[in-house]
């Protein structure tokens, strides 16, 4: 029998369960992520007690003789993710302003899908690629160039191996585009008509529109999906360890074999039977960790400061 | 003399529809033409059409002649971005650059065409701000954000802008129907004093503002021309018909 009065009767009891449920769901991926990082903490303590500040700052990695210094890790991975950064970022917003400003709608659409299938590709068939096809090529063509007329250059100096930083730069480079690329893009589409007619009736070119109304007006965003690429960069394992060479050191030229943080850890984790070469690792892992977090809080931060001084631009 | 512009058996199509229909009208140096009609009769259209914004969207076909100064704007060898320098442009939004300062809004355009050195560009900002009526305003915070203003100064500021690359033509598209009343009013003098150096061709939804700022006013309906005249004229004593059910409220 229907009631008449407005008490919450049983049927509202399934909105309070379902809350209940979407919280509960929602606060397992904080949860995950709680543990991790306790857990990594954990592991790493008997590397961190021993070796405190040592780790960041030395370059030796001997698990013959229990040293471990990360530095040449950590350099590895910074250089060659911001190596990529800078290749692949022009690329991108080029591709996203092709496809936003100037091809056909069809076109467009072709080269979009395109970029997107790029995104797709494992990892492992990059590196595949890269150690057989792209790193024998750069050892025989651009190296050997680069080293006789740029070798007095530091960054150019040495012999050409192939696998080296500048192969891993590129193998990223080429990863990392689509993702630039294609959230480019999206924010460039947000960008509304009337930024750009705005521009157009006061004489611009197309290259001026963009210029001064499509690119200004994006750039938080365009900078977001910079950001985003560089994490993606850094926490990228397979296809640079396949083409980087794997050799833990410090060196300017981009000719020669560097090591990444993920590299040592995905080489070295079956091997790594002491607790110290082990816990080594572990913290390599929480490095990782908290560089591509703080990537992240950086860049929020960033576009958070930028919105705000655009705040109201949106129409 | 002959007119400063001059359309002629004016169509433009949207793929299948057609939005103008072979429209005429002569547009005389320094006087304030209105275009009125009721929503979707192509007075919008007809208004981008002169400074050729349809470019821009894909499937927009235009046919007819659109002269300035007795010169085709539609040749072939007609760059529209000349065209667009001498025919400036203000919208129905106030569409101000958002990440650039009031300051750097006013030379945006006279920097695209000119290499500008720091003290003339002061002087195009000052004399812009003043024309619009702006510079008291804003005199202290030129390096503010434009988006700081209220709607109808930002609207101000996008007349500065427009007028800051010296056009010869101002096309107006509905500029006041996101503003209140007293920012509209600010708007309308400002017309008044713009006519003695250009010639503005004015899209607007409200007759009283039609029959306020403008000499010539033309009416449009359904994507024709209907009628065109003397303001006091189309106002007082229509010859169409339509016109006057119109302008007395029996439509639109």
């Amino acid at each position: 029998m229907p009631e008449k009065t407005f008490k919450r009767n049983d049927l509202l009891k399934g909105d309070y369960i379902f809350r209940l449920c979407t919280l509960l769901f929602a606060s397992v991926i904080l949860v995950i992520l709680v543990v991790i990082v306790w857990q990594m903490t954990k592991e790493s303590l008997p590397a961190i007690r021993k070796f405190r500040w040592d780790f960041l700052v030395s370059s030796d990695w001997n698990p013959v003789d229990g040293k471990f210094g990360a530095l040449p890790y950590i350099y590895g991975s910074v250089v060659s993710s911001i190596l990529a950064i800078i290749i692949a970022t022009p690329l991108g917003v080029a591709t996203a302003l092709f496809i936003t400003e100037i091809s056909s709608r069809r076109i467009g659409r072709v080269i979009s899908s395109l970029v997107e299938l790029l995104a797709a590709i494992p990892s492992v068939i990059y590196g595949l690629w890269g150690i057989f096809v792209m790193a024998p090529w750069l050892q025989q063509t651009i190296q050997p160039w680069l080293s006789d007329h740029l070798g007095s250059i530091p960054f150019f100096a040495g012999a050409p191996y192939g696998v080296s930083m500048m192969a891993g730069a590129l193998i990223l480079s080429i990863m990392i585009l689509p993702i630039i690329a294609a959230i480019s893009w999206e924010v460039i589409l947000a960008v509304p008509q009337s930024q750009r007619e705005a521009a157009i009736a006061l004489g611009a070119t197309k290259w001026e529109m963009i210029r001064i109304s499509v690119l200004p007006y994006a750039k938080s965003g365009i900078l977001g999906a910079v950001i985003l690429g560089l994490g993606r960069a850094i926490g990228e394992t397979m296809a640079v360890t396949m083409v980087i060479g794997n050799n833990p050191q410090i060196s300017l030229s981009l000719l020669a074999p560097a090591y990444t943080m993920p590299s040592v850890i995905a080489n070295e984790f079956a091997e790594a039977t002491s607790t110290l070469h082990y816990s080594a690792l572990m913290e390599i892992g929480l490095l990782l960790l908290g560089i591509t977090l703080l990537v992240n809080i950086f860049a929020r931060l960033l576009i958070a400061s930028i919105s705000r001084k655009q705040k109201g631009g949106v129409h | 003399m002959t007119p400063k512009v001059q359309i002629e058996n004016l169509s433009v199509h949207f793929s299948k529809t057609e939005a103008v229909k072979s429209v005429n009208m002569d547009v005389d140096e320094n006087s304030v033409t209105a275009i009125i009609g009721p929503s979707g009769c192509g007075k919008s259209t007809l208004l981008r059409s002169i400074n050729r914004m349809h470019d821009l969207v894909s499937g927009a076909k235009v046919s007819g002649k659109v002269l300035l100064d007795g010169e085709s704007i539609y040749e072939k060898n007609v760059d529209p971005v000349l065209i667009r320098r001498k025919i400036g442009m203000v919208f129905q939004k106030p569409n101000p650059f958002p990440a650039m300062s009031i300051y750097d809004n006013v030379v945006a355009g006279y920097k695209l065409n000119n290499r500008i050195k720091k003290r003339e560009a002061d002087e195009i900002v000052e004399s812009c701000l003043k024309r619009v009526a702006l510079w008291d305003e804003v005199k202290d915070r030129l390096k503010t954000s434009a988006m700081d203003l209220s709607g109808g100064q930002q609207q101000r500021l996008c007349i500065a802008r427009t007028i800051a690359i010296q056009p010869e033509v101002i096309l107006m598209d509905e500029p006041c129907s996101a503003l209140d009343p007293i920012a509209t009013y600010k708007i309308e003098e400002l017309i008044d004093e713009l006519q003695e150096r250009y010639t503005i061709i004015i899209v607007t939804h409200n007759m009283q503002q039609a029959a306020r700022v403008s000499d010539i006013t033309a009416f449009m309906y359904l994507g024709e021309m209907v009628e065109c005249g003397p303001t006091s004229k189309i106002f007082t004593t229509p010859e169409n018909k339509q016109t006057e059910d119109y302008i007395t409220g029996r439509f639109g």
